[in-house]
């Protein structure tokens, strides 16, 4: 059996010294899981060793931790699979042509810890849960019997609500990294749950409240993360996106953050431009350059500006004179897209596993399943929205028509194809 | 120090939906648990929940297949309850917000389900338990003014009056280790089964009978305790879970020569036959070596359409391909029957009073008993709810006409002696995790679908011997934040007292009746054994054995064949 090092960080509150690392040679299979390692550890050396766990088969969502820098379930993690897959802080790469075999144990971030791999939860994670009014609101009146609702319906809230509160997404959200008020992924995915319920009377008041919040909806930045950490697809940022388009496109809720207006600016400028055009989509955004809120934004953007070019990422030409014209094809998605007489909400959790896929059985190993390729729009919006992250104001990126969903596909794929983390990659370089 | 109407141990759905009901009646009321709720075992509930809610359907036929499911041995007024009350649970859960499937037409959908004679359970995918559970923990919060929630606190002793009376309990608070007293008027045990003391089972780590076994050390009696469920269909290794959801959509077993043996065994009903005739049957094929080298039979979900699978049956895809390497819409998984339930508990009334004054019980560590022999798939998040609702109501009523005890705040005294003990124990004690697997695998291996009285003697000799070590196995953890070496010392004490209520209990039953088949009395007996088995604390001496009647309503018993 192959032999993997653990290196444990361990934490004791009561030692009165800092955390540091704790290192166990393990021999296991490939496929037993981190938290198999982890047990063994505690179970023939060392019964101090402290982690929240139960279930060992990823639906209590206790054992949420970082293994090489990336958060999950250490129930669900094969070593192997850890071993080879660590990004971000606390990954180890090995040597070129080399195997590695270290797998870090860290506690989730984001969250205070308690004692080695345990995290307060509470005070971060459920804190948050509760901010979202996290119960059913009933349309009234109650019906006798049952709510009748569509099947379609029901299955689409179920993937919000077959969240396990594990607090990975929590643990590796860039947006509450900086802003430690954000609601998060993992509430807004819970908020999703209710807006989505037909059954739940209070859909407008939830999300205004989520738009009006600065620290609402709008503040997610697009970077994904989340939909990388989620054991059980439950794409949260695809529900923060969708929680978007169901406030602007549907209630048109025009929220102080500027969100709203942000989005259509951006949609306007794309379908101007093809490609996003920086210097016309932040005054935009404010009802134009000449506008009286457009002027304070556009001079206390100024240093973000100035450094931008100073370090070359923009040109003074290209920042002014933008030459991009979209092509007719970009009009004609739009049109297409615009002309329908609803939107399209495609939720590959509903509609994305056809039989039988035509590609070869076996080539990728048991469990790789692709949904059917249709959608390829993601591109423009999503690697244009993330320039903006690390230099502008929360991004307020578009969401029309979809990359929430394309999301979903994403990480079916990730979580399928072992090697394969590349969504998120880039953000955590 | 804490006083609540209501005290309840444990958060999984019946404790929660007890604390639910207990406030509606206006008690005040305050829910322990030694994990956060939604970690409570009844997450893994995968397949669904049982109610005659169908026009077409009626309650009777839900009891009639439950009473028969039990072999008889089910209390048929406990049943009656449970399978009348079952729709319009149903109903109070969709409303509080549960994404039951829907058909077609946006109505309630089912599915088939193992021992029913109707399509008659209701789910979410197969994240049943977790939906309903979720949703519980959406009204707790909601009612937040109303209920103490007291997350990761393990309780540690229940406390009695003078009189015998429970009146309260003492809890400590895994964050700092503290001790403290609370007083209740009525104090529910809601803290589940027991399933760790078998290696493998399907339950969780922190299943560990401790409500059985405090309740137990206090002087109630426990009922059924031989009747411990093996589900047909776990991983082979892991001992994982896969609902019998498949089976319900349409799975088969195939043993290793791919005959679909259940039509030797149950020709009517084949794979949706009761648990434990399906257990048996696989367990009988893999001893005639007609199995795989593993020691297990195949399920084949391929016969369910794959769209289904990937809708339906979501969860066991990811954990097929998760645990065992296997794409389960492709290709056949190796199982077996591995332990998956207790029948038995702490005895109770059909409001979930137990034999102690001022306790109640609901759940799986409560024996009302609704499942007798071997519980109906689907019937148990059934009956964690209704008897745990009623338990909630009940206790709140009783609680309005009594004053609050006091237990002075002293009494922590002896319990934290108890602890410091363990902390200061000497090194050079086995560990813990092995007189754990020990126990585990002498229980799975003389205790299980088939026994017999050689091999369960050879287990009460090792119980008996694990007793004596397990005070001194080695404690590595000295402090008091989250110690969980200690907690796991005292849950170790807690799952030998349950094994050993078991095992006396098999010993006692000379028959063989739903899950318990002796291969040295292999028939059922009804004139001797259409009883139940109390199993009663006796010191450090060997349990008491006692009887109880089983009530009969309108089901005489008959010869049960699926």
């Amino acid at each position: 059996m192959p032999e993997y090092t653990l290196r444990i960080r361990r934490y004791d509150p009561q030692a009165g010294e800092a955390a540091y690392w704790d290192e166990h040679q393990v021999e296991l299979g490939e496929r037993s899981s981190v938290l198999d390692a982890i047990l063994k550890v505690r179970d023939e050396r060392d019964g101090s060793l402290g982690i929240r766990c139960s279930c060992q088969q990823a639906i209590c969502g206790s054992c949420g931790v970082r293994m090489n820098g990336k958060p999950g379930l250490a129930c669900n993690t094969h070593l192997e699979e850890a071993a080879r897959r660590g990004h971000g802080t606390g990954w180890n790469p090995p040597e070129e042509g080399q195997r590695n075999t270290l797998i870090t144990v860290e506690p989730m971030g984001n969250m205070p810890v308690i004692r080695d791999l345990i995290v307060d939860m509470d005070a971060v994670h459920w804190t948050k849960i509760r901010r979202v009014t996290p119960w059913l609101i009933n349309k009234e009146p109650v019906p006798e019997r049952e709510y009748v609702v569509p099947h379609d319906n029901m299955v689409d809230v179920t993937q919000t609500m077959a969240c396990i509160q594990c607090g990975a997404c929590v643990s590796d959200c860039l947006s509450m990294e900086i802003d430690p008020l954000f609601v998060g992924p993992a509430a807004l995915a819970k908020a999703y749950r209710f807006v989505g319920d037909p059954r739940d009377a209070e859909q407008f008041e939830r999300l205004k409240d989520l738009s009006e919040d600065e620290h609402g909806i709008y503040d997610c930045t697009h970077c994904f993360n989340c939909i990388d950490a989620c054991p059980k697809g439950v794409d949260p940022m695809s529900q923060i996106m969708r929680l978007r388009r169901i406030a602007g496109s549907d209630h048109e809720i025009k929220d102080r953050n500027n969100g709203y207006r942000h989005e259509h600016a951006f949609v306007k400028n794309i379908r101007r431009n093809g490609l996003l055009h920086e210097a016309d989509l932040l005054p935009d955004s404010y009802g134009g350059k000449l506008h009286p809120n457009a002027v304070p934004e556009l001079v206390s953007s100024l240093p973000t500006v100035l450094t931008a070019l100073a370090r070359r990422k923009v040109t003074p030409a290209k920042a002014l004179l933008h030459q991009h014209k979209a092509p007719k094809e970009v009009k004609r998605i739009f049109d297409e897209i615009e002309g329908r007489e609803e939107r399209v909400e495609l939720n590959l959790y509903v509609t994305g596993y056809e039989d039988a896929p035509e590609h070869a059985e076996g080539e990728h190993g048991a469990g790789e399943r692709e949904p059917p390729e249709e959608s390829s729009q993601p591109e423009p919006s999503v690697p244009s929205g993330e320039p903006e992250a690390p230099t502008g104001p929360p991004d307020k990126s578009p969401t029309y028509p979809g990359p929430g969903e394309e999301g979903s596909e994403r990480d079916e794929r990730s979580e399928r194809d072992e090697s394969g983390d590349s969504p998120s990659e880039s953000e955590d370089a | 120090m804490p006083s609540h109407d209501v005290l309840i141990i444990g958060a999984g759905l019946a404790g929660q939906r007890a604390a639910l009901a207990a406030a509606e009646c206006g008690a005040t009321v305050a829910i322990i648990s030694k994990v956060h709720p939604v970690r409570s075992h009844s997450v893994a509930a995968a397949g669904g929940i049982n109610a005659a809610l169908n026009p077409e359907d009626t309650w009777e036929s839900h009891a009639f297949d439950t009473v028969k499911g039990s072999d008889y041995l089910g209390d048929q007024d406990a049943i009656e309850i449970m399978c009348r009350e079952a729709p319009g649970e149903i109903l109070w859960l969709e409303h509080a917000g549960v994404t039951f499937h829907r058909n077609e037409s946006g109505h309630l959908g089912t599915r088939a389900f193992g021992g029913a004679s109707a399509a008659r359970t209701y789910y979410v995918a197969d994240i049943t338990g977790h939906a309903i559970l979720h949703v519980l923990y959406e009204q707790l919060m909601k009612q937040g003014q109303l209920v103490d929630r007291y997350e990761e606190w393990f309780t540690t002793d229940l406390l009695q009056d003078d009189h015998g009376r429970c009146i309260g309990a003492i809890c400590r608070n895994l964050r700092d280790g503290q001790l403290e007293v609370f007083n209740a008027k009525t104090v529910i045990l809601a803290s589940g089964g027991a399933g760790q003391v078998y290696k493998p089972t399907t339950n969780g780590l922190i299943v560990t009978g401790d409500g059985i076994a405090q309740a137990f050390r206090i002087g109630a009696r426990l009922m059924d305790m031989e009747m411990v469920q093996y589900h047909p269909t776990t991983l082979a290794g892991n001992g994982l879970l896969i609902t019998e959801g498949a089976r319900g959509e349409g799975a088969w077993l195939l043993n290793a020569e791919g005959d679909r043996f259940m039509e030797q065994y149950a020709p009517n009903k084949l794979e949706l036959a009761s648990r434990d005739v399906v257990s048996r049957a696989e367990q009988t094929e893999i001893n005639e070596g007609r199995g795989f080298e593993d020691g297990t039979v195949a399920l084949d979900i391929t016969k369910v359409p794959r769209r289904r699978t990937l809708e339906a049956l979501r969860e066991i895809v990811n954990i097929g391909r998760d645990f065992a390497g296997v794409d389960i819409t492709r290709e056949p998984i190796h199982i077996r029957p591995g332990q998956h339930y207790i029948m038995g508990g702490v005895k109770t009334d059909t409001n979930g009073l137990t034999t102690i004054p001022g306790l109640y019980a609901a759940g799986e560590v409560a024996c009302v008993s609704v499942h007798g022999g071997n519980r109906l798939g689907a019937n148990s998040l059934l009956d964690t709810l209704i008897f745990g609702r009623r338990s909630g109501e009940h206790a709140a009523k009783q609680a309005a006409q009594i004053p609050m005890p006091t237990t002075p705040s002293s009494r922590v005294d002896e319990t934290q002696a108890n602890i410091d003990a363990i902390v200061g124990r000497e090194p050079g004690g086995r560990r813990i995790a092995a007189i754990k697997d020990e126990l585990g695998e002498a229980m799975n291996e003389y205790c299980a679908v088939f026994r017999d009285a050689d091999g369960l003697a050879k287990a009460h000799e090792i119980v008996r011997r694990l007793k004596e070590e397990a005070p001194k196995a080695a404690i590595d953890d000295r402090g008091s934040v989250f110690n969980q070496d200690v907690i796991g010392a005292i849950e170790l004490g807690y799952m030998l007292d349950v094994a050993e209520a078991i095992v006396v209990a098999s010993l006692e039953r000379k028959e063989s009746r739903g899950a318990q088949f002796r291969t040295d009395f292999p028939e059922r007996n009804d004139d001797e054994w259409l009883k139940h088995v109390d199993i009663s604390a006796n010191g450090a001496d060997v349990p008491k054995v006692s009887y109880s009647p089983v009530t009969i309503t309108r089901w005489e018993p008959e010869e049960r064949t699926y």
